[in-house]
């Protein structure tokens, strides 16, 4: 299994409208899109409902303080309030905490204490937007201040409060000790190397920040008990379970529809407090309400990602052959553990550190503690830590091919997992399952004319410009998981898909997983068009309500194509099984004498002896004969549980010019290589690859989730957490090499996540390279021009 | 509360709003314009952009007393009322420039806007003229892919430079 570089034609402008070919993969326009560029979407905030009222939620001003009391009569008498709801009050129905994904408990409203600033700490319900903001005003707080534990390195400290004293025997601030690898071996391994390279690389906390906020709005009807929930929720049917279970209402009798969704970047797989308050207000007032945060709301207490403080380490022959890669972590996980991540991974896939390297020993530890801060830690496109992951091992390689004296790719070109390796098995345990790692970087090099920029890059040094080249190679594990291992708080992460062929030829089919913009609509329509021979125009995809899809763990991880994508095309073979039989007899040969012509069965043979499956679906419906035994219809279900995780990967070349005057970065030219096996639809995968580099490019360049030394929020709002515009974006080189996943019935990887996850080191790569001749060996992100330019004056600033 | 009278997406429409009302709420909750979105709370994004007598503005740092007697188009009245798509919203579905489609509506209208002041605009024009809309999905190439596509549909059409239509009647919008 080899790879076959291919290469987009750069601004390619014609594109084949393939609607009506009854054939899936390739590039064809979205199906969502007339009602997005019309503003007809439907997003959770545009629901409208007879007698909705409005939800908003009184946050704590500060880090840490315990609650001495809360006087909500005011709020009570304002005149357009309808109810105001404290921790207290949930205490007395039991909802004041609720369940967080890595089985912890979060505060739904603060009962005892506040534990980070921007905590959810009583909720209003009014009858429009602004009087129920006006009504926090009215809400009168006494806290008695509490030292705050801000800097995860001193958490552990005995001096230091214990976060969470509500958890019974609780004495400090730790959460887990995880460790992967064998640290004996890996021992032997560091004893014996030439070069040694140590470097403390930290990620610092940022936020996915999508364009829509958070958002729900809750709907109980008291007559028949049923709730309705409109929600930013990534995982429709899992938050369902949940719902059922926190708040004790039969889960028939729970409907949860995520409409269009204004981007999730996995920012909405969690349930927030604000959902189960608007639950909770609708269930109080037997109204819908609408709860809908703010930008502010959204950067301090929705999920955040990242903040992993790192210390690698890589071991290595004189002659560049890597031994061994060993690192200890610690894991800030703010004062709940929030972290969306399968119940049996606490650090998430990061066990994947090792790379895209075929290595002797490995070795990590990681060390998760409580801070004064919002919960998360997984989101932001990191496939479950992925990005902690390769941020380290792409920054160890590349620190060591500066150590020794040879040029990046050279290094990784040397060490790479060879293709007849495959599937491979980490030291740590992953099973990768395919790649041709030389040739999609080969593929890189070729089209960012590797040589031609590394003599560039002298000229300048000769001049005293600072030029720098990155290289980043990655391998993603992605599409979460084999149920017998990976699960979501017990559920498996399986996904069902459900297809039904209409009399008249026109297909439905439904889907668990839930699109945030990653085209679904669009892509699902094509697997099926690819199996069944139905056009995709005449496949509508059916995603986001539990009421009418079957049930599945949602989007997030890259997971869709693996799990749901497989699903998909394997209900359409199911289908198409049955239309065989049916069309066995409408011919009335024997199945064995059928051959498929993608959307025809024909007699082997004789191309005039064949049967549309537009033909079959009518019998399938019809008053004819059908096989013995067979019912009507044409449709079937499944729930697909993957055997093993996908496995992309990807060759990124970062170009950067460092102002020496201002520490100003800019990234010049981005050649991202990216190989997700089969490509569905190559347009979608190259603008999933865009974005992910433009949150590769912000959290590098610019975004940061800061605190002060009190807990005070520094990055709660777009003033202070800066989001790249088009202005800071080149224009993205990009390319593709395909080497297929084995397991997967399509042969097609995830690849939502890879270029967020690949970028970021790039970048840093090319920063470090540009800086090296004036002695500097690595520099934290977010590599600001202040943090740049005092590392240029030899005062390199702390880590964050 | 204010009584006010604008004319959004070629109708003639009335309102009463408190004088704090942002305009972006008025369109959203008053006129059932909730194509505008919006993204932030300190006028970074740009989700919410419209036209205000024809400039590009962030209607979330517009009061809707302020619209009181002004025309505001919203991505509701660009395509022509047999459904016929503006050209900027044709080249955004061929170039594929949008995603969730959460900043679209606003990008749509600076674009427009841009394109009005600066009918052939270059590369580097576009992503200047583009800066105040933010997006999280596309990288951006898309849209300025797009917004060129537009530029060169609409120069190369006769009168293709569309004032913002109506959306035929009976049509909720």
């Amino acid at each position: 299994m080899t790879a076959t570089p291919q290469t987009r034609e750069h601004r390619q402008t014609e594109f084949e409208d393939n609607d009506q070919t009854p054939v899936g993969f390739g590039r064809m326009l979205r199906k969502e899109d007339p009602r997005l560029i019309r503003g007809r979407g439907r997003f959770v905030d545009d629901v409208q409902l007879p007698g909705m009222l409005h939800l908003a939620i009184l946050r704590a001003p500060v880090a840490h303080a315990r609650i001495v009391s809360i006087d909500i009569s005011a709020a009570q008498a304002h005149p357009k309030v309808k109810l105001v709801v404290t921790g207290a009050m949930l205490a007395e129905k039991g909802l004041a905490w609720m369940p967080t994904l890595s089985n912890d408990v979060q505060a739904v409203l603060a009962t005892d204490k506040v534990r980070f600033q921007g905590q959810e700490v009583a909720f209003v319900v009014a009858e429009d937007r602004y009087s129920a903001r006006d009504a926090l005003e009215l809400i009168d707080v006494e806290y008695d201040d509490l030292a705050p534990v801000i800097d995860a390195r001193k958490a552990l400290d005995p001096s230091m409060p214990v976060i969470r004293d509500d958890l019974e025997g609780k004495t400090d601030n730790h959460i887990f000790d995880w460790e992967t690898g064998d640290a004996e071996a890996t021992e032997a391994a560091f004893a014996r190397a030439d070069v040694v390279v140590t470097e403390d690389i930290v990620y610092p906390r940022v936020h996915p920040a999508p364009m829509e906020t958070a958002a729900a709005v809750a709907d109980y009807d008291r007559v028949d008990g049923k709730l309705t929930l409109w929600s930013t929720s990534q995982a429709p049917h899992a938050h369902r379970t949940l719902y059922a279970i926190v708040a004790g209402l039969p889960e028939h009798k729970i409907r949860v529809i995520a409409p269009d969704i204004g981007g999730g970047f996995g920012g909405k797989v969690p349930i927030y407090p604000g959902y189960v308050c608007a639950i909770v207000g609708s269930l109080l007032v037997g109204k819908p309400v609408k709860w809908a945060e703010d930008r502010s709301e959204n950067l301090t207490s929705g999920s955040f990602a990242r903040d992993y403080i790192m210390r690698g380490e890589i071991a290595a022959t004189k002659d560049g052959r890597i031994l061994a890669i060993r690192t200890n972590v610690l894991a800030d996980h703010g004062a709940f553990n929030g972290q969306a991540a399968p119940s049996k991974y606490p650090v998430g896939f990061f066990g994947v550190f090792t790379g895209s390297y075929d290595i002797e020993a490995a070795y990590a530890k990681v060390t998760a503690v409580y801070t004064n801060k919002a919960p998360g830690g997984v989101a932001y496109a990191c496939s479950f830590r992925i990005t902690e992951a390769v941020h380290l091992v792409e920054r160890l390689v590349t620190s060591l091919a500066l150590e020794m004296g040879i040029d990046q790719a050279e290094l990784r070109l040397r060490n790479f997992i060879r293709p007849e390796q495959f599937p491979y098995e980490t030291k740590t345990g992953w099973v990768y399952d395919s790649g041709d790692y030389e040739a999609t970087m080969r593929e890189s090099m070729r089209i960012a004319g590797y040589d031609e920029l590394l003599a560039e890059r002298e000229e300048k040094r000769a001049r005293g410009e600072l030029m720098g080249v990155g290289v980043s190679f990655f391998t993603e594990a992605v599409g979460a998981g084999p149920r017998k291992n990976m699960d979501i708080l017990g559920l498996g992460m399986a996904d069902g898909c459900e297809l039904r062929i209409h009399p008249t030829g026109k297909a439905v089919v439904r889907l668990s997983v839930k699109t945030q913009g990653q085209g679904h609509e669009t892509t699902f329509a094509q697997i099926v068009s690819e199996e069944i021979g139905i056009p995709p125009a005449d496949i509508e995809v059916v995603h986001g309500d539990t009421d009418n899809t079957p049930f599945g763990l949602g989007t997030y991880g890259s997971r869709s194509t693996p799990v749901s994508g497989a699903a998909a095309a394997l209900v359409a073979r199911k289908v198409r099984d049955k239309a065989q039989l049916i069309a066995s007899s409408m011919l009335e040969v024997s199945v064995a004498d059928l051959e498929w012509t993608k959307g025809a069965f024909q007699v082997k043979g004789d191309p005039s002896s064949s049967v549309t499956i537009q033909d079959i679906a009518m019998r399938a419906h019809g008053a004819g004969d059908l096989p013995e035994g067979m019912e009507g219809a044409l449709e079937a279900q499944i729930c697909y549980n993957p055997e093993n995780l996908t496995y992309p990967n990807g060759a990124y070349i970062c170009v950067v010019d460092v102002d020496k005057g201002t520490g100003e970065v800019r990234v010049r030219r981005f050649i991202a290589v990216d190989d997700c096996g089969t490509r569905i639809n190559p347009m979608i995968i190259e603008g999933q690859v865009h974005g992910g580099l433009v949150d590769g490019l912000g959290m590098a360049l610019m975004e940061f989730i800061e605190f002060d030394e009190f807990g005070n929020c520094l990055g709660g709002s777009l003033m202070d957490y800066l989001i790249p515009t088009a202005l800071e974006c080149p224009d993205w080189e990009t390319g593709h090499t395909v080497t297929p996943s084995p397991h997967h019935p399509i042969g097609a990887k995830g690849v939502g996540e890879s270029a967020t996850v690949g970028s970021p080191p790039a970048i840093v790569n090319a920063v470090v390279d540009a800086l090296h001749p004036l002695g500097i060996r690595n520099i934290d992100m977010p590599m600001t021009p202040s943090r740049v330019w005092d590392a240029i004056q030899g005062r390199p600033r702390p880590p964050v | 509360m204010v009584s006010i009278r604008l004319t959004v997406d070629n109708v003639e429409r009335t309102a009463e709003v408190e004088p704090r009302t942002l305009l972006v709420h008025a369109l959203r909750e008053q006129l059932g314009k909730v194509g505008t979105v919006v993204g932030c709370d300190t006028s970074n994004c740009g989700a919410c952009t419209v036209l205000l007598d024809g400039e590009s503005v962030k209607s979330c740092s517009v009061l809707a007393v302020q619209a009181d007697g002004s025309t505001v188009d919203t991505v509701q009245g660009l395509a022509q009322p047999d459904g016929t798509l503006h050209p900027i919203q044709q080249a955004f579905h061929e170039h594929h420039g949008l995603q969730c489609g959460y900043c679209t509506p606003g990008m749509l209208m600076r674009a427009v806007c841009l394109l009005s002041e600066n009918p052939t605009p270059t590369e580097e024009e576009v992503r200047h003229g583009m800066e105040g809309n933010m997006c999280r999905c596309t990288g951006y190439q898309g849209i300025v892919d797009a917004v060129m596509a537009a530029s060169q549909a609409m120069s190369d059409s006769y009168g293709a430079n569309q004032s913002s239509i109506a959306e035929p009647a009976g049509v909720a919008s």
